[in-house]
């Protein structure tokens, strides 16, 4: 078996079942822990409203804004450019379509009645630059600041690599460098494999756990009438 | 340990404008005879004991962002990162990870995670109690909203479980199980103070009815430090016409417990307030100007319980403000521009924002907000039980600082607060810094001011 072969095959299938389980595991895990009912007479009764607190805390807060901007704009621009590379580009959709064809039955066409909208491969390319260029300067931040660097461990290292070699390797199979193109979508669909392992063992978890935690800090602050 | 054992185990200093425990000749910051594997051990399963879902989403949710140093007052004076708040919580999370998360298996197995030494939880005592207030601005600023304040507060547990609580904050918490009050406070010294006060001042202050609608608290800092509150309370009772009284069984609202993280002692003391408004039938128990006696009671006194509170439970400043709304309470107009200082466990945390900002216009203040206000005010540095470490005393000053410059910005001629602990902290950096400006109590302006009373 070829190196493209495995990673199209065996080694895909692996690292989903890997992913949705771990994911699963770790999810379930904290959920099903116990939660002891807090029976404080409430001073805002309907805690639902705190759940706002997933959609507002996505930016900071006014006072906060200065000290945090670095951070957030860097995040931001990564994170978009990221998600804008995986979803937008047409070899990427093919393969979704593939998988969603495979699992349910019919094209994404049928179920949503429009097409998967997708940019050119430059525009693609130019958004995997910019990601690249805000990954760097994260791990840049991240060592040069006294904070981050206290604070980081192997997971925050680790997941920064996971994260920047799909994209790395992506652009690499684009512009045809540095090896024949069957080895670099091999190598570029290795790294996607390896990010899915990592996902549920490191920080990357947050994709799943942010929902989680600004739930519950909005909910339990809700009902206290306390700062959000 | 006998009372008197307890004063020579623990001598007070009452004179000084922090009222705290003597400064001990040498330190004693870990307590008990235990080995040092069995204080690791009683460490992590206490703070994993109280784990639950909420505690375990919270850990499973940072990363690493770093972005909750700059909401620290401790970080922002110092800029030294080790006060950076997830930071002050790394064995605990390496100990979460290790023994209570859902893939700790996996780092046993491979042993990802180091084991705790008591070396490192030693190091860590001055990060979990010294230097945090528990003030929960990181809270606010954490973009995964991730409550790390109630974190430090599980950490605490775990840390008072292995004997590892600064020697001042053991001393206090262990006089008020004792003897009932952190500061000497006893019912017999209280019983004496307000006869004193009520024979002084003129006033009636009534305690130990048999049936009261209202059941009033004090804090131990007030007791001893600000006895003119007891008065104030007093009279704002009686000029309202309230049926109230204070109880013997039920007057100390300060919960050092809960500051050392000692959960057995935040109990006991939560269930003496709760028993003694249920034995005087009372439909409102009024907490004090006290910070964390707001969060000990309102929002942990029916979990201390077990089911919920057979009556309400009031900050002072919710009570002043209810009798104001509805125009029970007059006040005469002060005139005067005032700045109100949040106590964080009240607005922050507690949820009381508005409440204190009611009295003052009924008082008819100019009210000059400091930046960033209300729930994003400032920590005065001292809560949490850090005002009663000495060896705490240069960073406290260092983020006083803050505060200060904080009200000065404001131009108001008042500050007003509504927490004796965060008074105390004032009147201490006031002292320490020479500076001009008074802390006031928001409890006894209102007092002073009654409408109908005399000038």
């Amino acid at each position: 078996m070829d190196l493209l072969t495995f990673a199209r095959g065996p080694g895909l299938q692996w690292a989903v079942t890997i992913f949705v389980i771990g994911v699963l595991w770790k999810l379930v895990g904290v959920i099903l822990l116990r939660a002891k009912p807090d029976l404080s007479e409430p001073r805002n009764p309907s805690t639902w409203k705190g759940l706002r607190l997933i959609i507002t805390r996505s930016w900071p807060r006014k006072e906060f804004l200065r000290s945090t901007a670095f951070t957030e704009v860097l995040g931001y621009t990564f994170h978009i450019g990221f998600l804008v590379a995986l979803l937008f580009y047409l070899p990427h959709i093919l393969f979704f379509e593939d998988v969603f064809k495979g699992v349910l039955g019919v094209n994404f066409q049928q179920v949503f009645g429009v097409q998967w909208p997708y940019f050119s491969g430059g525009v693609i390319n130019f958004f995997g630059a910019v990601t690249v260029a805000a990954l760097i300067a994260v791990l840049i931040h991240r060592i040069v600041s006294p904070v981050k660097r206290l604070i980081s461990n192997f997971d925050d290292y680790f997941s920064w690599f996971v994260t920047i070699a799909p994209v790395v390797t992506g652009m690499l199979a684009y512009g045809h460098v540095g090896a024949p193109y069957q080895t670099l979508i091999a190598v570029h669909l290795l790294s996607m494999e390896l990010l899915l392992v990592w996902f549920p063992f490191g920080k990357l978890m947050h994709a799943f756990t942010v929902f989680l935690s600004r739930g519950t800090e909005g909910m339990q602050f809700e009902r206290k009438g306390a700062s959000l | 340990m006998s009372a008197a054992d307890v004063n020579q185990e623990h001598p007070l200093e009452l004179e000084s404008p922090r009222v705290s425990v003597k400064k001990p000749a040498a330190r004693y910051d870990k307590q008990g005879d235990v080995p040092d594997a069995e204080r690791v051990k009683r460490a992590m399963q206490n703070f994993v004991k109280d784990f639950g879902r909420t505690a375990a989403i919270y850990m499973e949710s940072c990363i690493h962002c770093g972005m909750c140093a700059d909401a620290c007052h401790f970080y922002v004076t110092t800029e030294n990162p080790k006060y950076t708040p997830i930071w002050k919580l790394e064995p605990f999370k390496q100990a979460y990870k290790r023994e209570y998360g859902p893939f700790a298996w996996l780092y046993r197995t491979l042993n990802l995670k180091g084991k705790i030494t008591v070396e490192r939880l030693e190091e860590w005592q001055e990060l979990i109690y010294d230097s945090c207030t528990v003030c929960g601005r990181c809270s606010l600023m954490c973009p995964m909203g991730i409550d790390i304040a109630s974190l430090v507060s599980l950490a605490r547990h775990g840390m008072a479980k292995s004997g590892l609580v600064p020697h001042e904050l053991w001393a206090v918490a262990e006089r008020a199980e004792k003897e009932g009050s952190p500061l000497g406070a006893t019912p017999k010294v209280f019983k004496d103070r307000i006869e004193w006060l009520a024979d002084d001042h003129e006033v009636e202050i009534p305690v130990d009815k048999e049936k009261a609608d209202v059941m009033c608290t004090m804090s131990s800092i007030e007791i001893m430090k600000y006895p003119d509150s007891i008065v104030a309370t007093a009279r704002i009772m009686n000029h309202l016409g309230v049926d109230w009284t204070f109880r013997l069984d039920g007057y100390e609202a300060t919960n050092f417990g809960l500051l050392s993280g000692n959960a057995e002692w935040q109990k006991d003391m939560s269930l003496k307030l709760i028993n003694a408004a249920i034995a005087c039938g009372a439909k409102t128990l009024v907490l004090p100007e006290c910070g964390h006696a707001y969060g000990a009671l309102r929002w942990s006194g029916a979990n201390m319980y077990g089911k919920p509170l057979p009556f309400r439970v009031m900050h002072i400043a919710e009570f002043l403000a209810e009798n104001t709304k509805s125009g029970k309470l007059k006040l005469k107009k002060l005139g005067k521009s005032v700045t109100f200082h949040d106590p964080c466990q009240i607005a922050r945390r507690g949820g009381a924002i508005e409440a204190p900002r009611d009295v003052l216009a009924a008082l008819g203040v100019e009210l000059r907000e400091m930046e960033p206000g209300k729930g994003l005010n400032w920590c005065c540095g001292g809560g949490g039980g850090v005002v009663t470490i000495h060896r705490a005393d240069p960073i406290r000053y260092k983020v006083f600082q803050l505060k200060m410059n904080q009200i000065e910005e404001t131009g108001a001629e008042l500050p007003v607060t509504s927490c004796a602990n965060c008074r105390q902290t004032f009147d201490d950096g006031q002292a320490h810094f020479k500076w001009d400006k008074k802390m006031n109590s928001l409890l006894e302006m209102v007092a002073d001011n009654l409408e109908g009373k005399a000038a």
